[in-house]
């Protein structure tokens, strides 16, 4: 009996250890095997006849994807596209699991940037620079600046589509009437805005916090209004201690500056962006102005009831921030999605996901489509049917910011490599729980820099 | 797995009874074996091989000795991330334990009323952790939650967004959740307990109390550790709740292990030093699995019922 106790003993203590390692391999091989059965022959990235395409879910924006697929399909009945919908935060996991188990769909979308170059660098991406230029007539229909987050080292590796995303400040205007304020031109302005709007019961800014990137657009523009965008050019070209500049740490500073005055709602750091909870304080009145997405506008128009038809709703570009050397007309945002193509696709499907590209991809039927959203389709000349819109106001201001800007910056998240990204929102997060100074969140994240 | 059990039997002869139980009973730990290997082991190698290599789970994996385990072992993140696991074990098992008890041995009387709440109590443990973390986010919200919707100021509270708050919430929200299970365990326990040594104290003069804590309790003891155990590992591995309810936050007020391990592997893309995570918390868990066992006497098959 009890030499048989020890044995027993270690197989109950491993038995207890299993979950962590069956946790882990089963996070490991979530991905799935094949994308959707529904009238497809294709597998994930083996089988050959039809190519696959993963994008986004969430209306309107997926109805758009989807009847471009459509469309096609009904156009090419030789080389069918099989479209399968995930949600925006599975996505972004499952789409690198997937292809790093050599699973990958056909047509992988994406947002560029650094994510695409860990693609470019794994090789699991085609290289479509000799493809656009021998299909120049692609190329040259787009905004020139939607290709910066598709070139990877000189090369193109991804086909822009979709909208362009600059950030926008929105403000309520039935609450600035209510307490008499006028929208703010610079960031002096804003500083005075937020006892005003404090005393009135108001939160001055909207703000969901737990999401992390929804700060890093305010240190976006801080960054670009104070010291231009050299500053994060810099971080990005992987320059020695880049986040002591001088403009940096102002900007940190200031940004502490702005919590510490009660500048953002009560508990903004456990509102999530995911569950637009943001943008409902801002059409509530609960919050008075907010920093966000381009893409906020047709949710606050879809939920909010009559405050994007009914005119309550305010927008404008970030205002300069007084002394600051950045350009007020530059903006930051997603200059484009993107759309490449796995290089473990077959030929055949590898032809399909090209003919798409030509053929299938921003077709005039599609960018109005996207107009109807109340984004801006990054086709030249777009704004020209935006006048029937109902949100035409919106989509100038837009289109007006996107081809005005003298620099359009990519988001910080998606242009750095995933590793850099998820240090630099957790710093973020720490900062803006005023629990790491402007001077120990550069030191934190110099020590990442080109990583 | 089953065609394991019969092919055991077939082969011992019928007619030697002793020879046959000890044939057979090796044969039927096959099946849970080879579901442990497949599920547990295995993996649990494949892990700690990725903590030798570093590989960002898309391109080639390559070794490189012991740079995860440097990297892991230098970042500040871990001793925080190891002290947040431990507070949150220590403190659920310091919330759960005296409240599995009391529960369980109210549920162990057997008047009616009891079993009906006793179904009550069990509801949250059917519950998947998301959904309940979903639920409570609602609930706690500081601008659209419980708090603001009935105007109660004391409800109104930033929940999730200050460090204090935000572990205090995920503590009740986790014993909100495994105390029924453990309650279910207690009661088990406690029924077990002869009647003739309450009948006993009660012939001696013994109350209410005394009984609760001269018999019940050191009845309970290998009851406790029983629970403790599966409390104390299982905390190690709570994720989803947390990932749901304040993804780590605010900043990394409650970033277990496990969520480290998570970030730094699927977000980061940093499949070596998540592995070496990995490493550490099954390291972790199988210390606190042994020291709990030991904790229990060497002798733990003896049964506590004897002389009674």
């Amino acid at each position: 009996m009890e030499s048989r106790t020890p044995s027993r003993r270690t197989f109950l203590s491993l038995s207890m250890g299993i979950p962590v390692g069956a946790a882990l391999a089963a996070c490991g091989t979530s991905g799935p095997a094949k994308p959707s059965a529904t009238g497809s022959a294709g597998g994930g990235g083996g089988g050959a006849g039809n190519a696959t395409y993963w994008y986004l879910s969430v209306q309107p924006q997926e109805g758009v994807r989807a009847r471009a697929v459509e469309r096609f399909n009904k156009a090419n009945p030789g080389g069918q596209i099989t479209g399968t919908a995930f949600q925006n935060d599975a996505y972004k996991t499952k789409i690198k699991t997937a292809i790093g188990a050599g699973q990958a769909p056909t047509i992988i979308w994406g947002w560029g940037g650094g994510t695409l170059r860990t693609y470019v660098q794994a090789g699991q991406v085609e290289d479509l620079t000799s493809w656009f230029g021998e299909n120049a007539a692609v190329k040259d229909r787009l905004f020139p600046s939607s290709f910066g987050a598709a070139t990877i080292d000189g090369k193109i590796y991804a086909m822009p589509c979709e909208t362009v995303q600059p950030i926008v400040l929105y403000y309520n205007k039935t609450v600035f009437e209510k307490v008499g304020a006028e929208p703010p031109q610079s960031w002096g302005d804003i500083m005075a805005l937020v006892p005003k709007f404090n005393a009135a019961g108001i939160a001055p800014f909207s703000l969901g916090g737990q999401s992390r990137w929804t700060n890093m657009m305010w240190l976006e523009f801080l960054f670009d209004r104070i010291g231009g965008p050299e500053v994060f050019q810099a971080v990005f070209d992987a320059e020695k201690d880049a986040w002591n500049n001088p403009a940096a740490i102002d900007g940190l500073t200031k940004m502490q500056e702005l919590i510490k005055a009660n500048g953002f709602i009560k508990g903004f750091s456990s509102i999530t962006a995911d569950s637009n909870a943001d943008q409902a304080l801002l059409y509530t009145g609960k919050a008075a102005m907010m920093l966000h997405g381009g893409w906020t506008y047709g949710g606050m128009s879809t939920d909010g009831g009559d405050f994007v038809s009914g005119g309550h709703l305010g927008y404008m570009n970030f205002p300069p921030v007084e002394g600051g050397k950045g350009d007020p007309s530059n903006t930051v945002g997603n200059p484009g999605q993107y759309l490449s193509i796995s290089s473990k696709a077959t030929p055949e499907q590898k032809e399909i996901a090209k003919k798409f590209f030509a053929t299938g991809v921003l077709t005039d039927q599609e960018a109005k489509e996207w107009a109807d959203t109340g984004a801006v389709p990054i086709v030249k000349g777009a704004d020209s049917s935006f006048a029937s819109s109902k949100d035409a106001d919106f989509l100038k201001f837009v289109y007006g910011i996107a081809s005005n800007a003298t620099s359009f910056a990519q988001s910080w998240d998606q242009a750095l490599s995933p590793t850099a990204a998820e240090v630099l929102l957790d710093n973020i997060a720490k900062l803006f729980q005023l629990s790491i100074s402007p001077q120990q969140f550069a030191s934190n994240m110099n020590a990442v820099i080109g990583k | 797995m089953t065609a394991f059990a019969p092919s055991g039997r077939r082969g011992t002869p019928p007619t030697a009874t002793r020879g046959a139980r000890d044939g057979v009973l090796p044969w039927l730990a096959v099946p849970a074996l080879a579901v442990f290997v497949a599920f547990g082991v295995i993996p649990l190698i494949g892990v700690l091989l990725l903590s030798f290599t570093s590989w960002d789970g898309l391109g080639e994996i390559q070794i490189s000795g012991l740079t995860s385990w440097r990297a892991v072992l230098a970042d500040p993140g871990l001793p925080h991330a190891l002290w947040v696991t431990f507070l949150v074990m220590a403190a659920s098992w310091a919330v759960q334990t005296p409240a599995s008890i009391l529960i369980g041995v109210f549920l162990a009387g057997h008047q009616r009323y009891r079993a009906v709440l006793a179904v009550l109590y069990f509801i949250p443990l059917l519950l998947s952790s998301a959904a309940i973390a979903i639920t409570y986010k609602a609930l706690l919200d500081p601008n659209f939650g419980l708090g603001a919707g009935l105007h109660i100021g004391l409800l109104t509270q930033d929940w999730l967004g200050e460090p204090v708050l935000a572990f205090s919430v995920v503590i009740f929200v986790v014993s909100w959740q495994f105390i029924p299970f453990h309650s279910l365990i207690y009661q088990g326990g406690v029924r077990q307990i002869p009647r003739t040594m309450y009948e006993a104290a009660e012939i001696d003069g013994a109350g209410r109390v005394r009984k609760f804590f001269s018999i019940t309790l050191p009845q309970l003891k290998y009851t406790i550790i029983t629970s403790s155990t599966l409390m104390v590992v299982g905390s190690l591995t709570f994720f989803d709740l947390i990932f749901v309810l304040t993804a780590g936050g605010p900043g990394d007020a409650t970033r277990v292990l496990a969520l480290d391990m998570y970030k730094r592997g699927f977000q980061a893309n940093l499949m070596g030093p998540a592995s070496a995570i990995a490493v550490i918390l099954v390291l972790v868990g199988l210390a606190l699995a042994l020291f709990l066992r030991r904790l229990g006497g060497r002798d733990t098959g003896a049964s506590q019922l004897e002389g009674a």
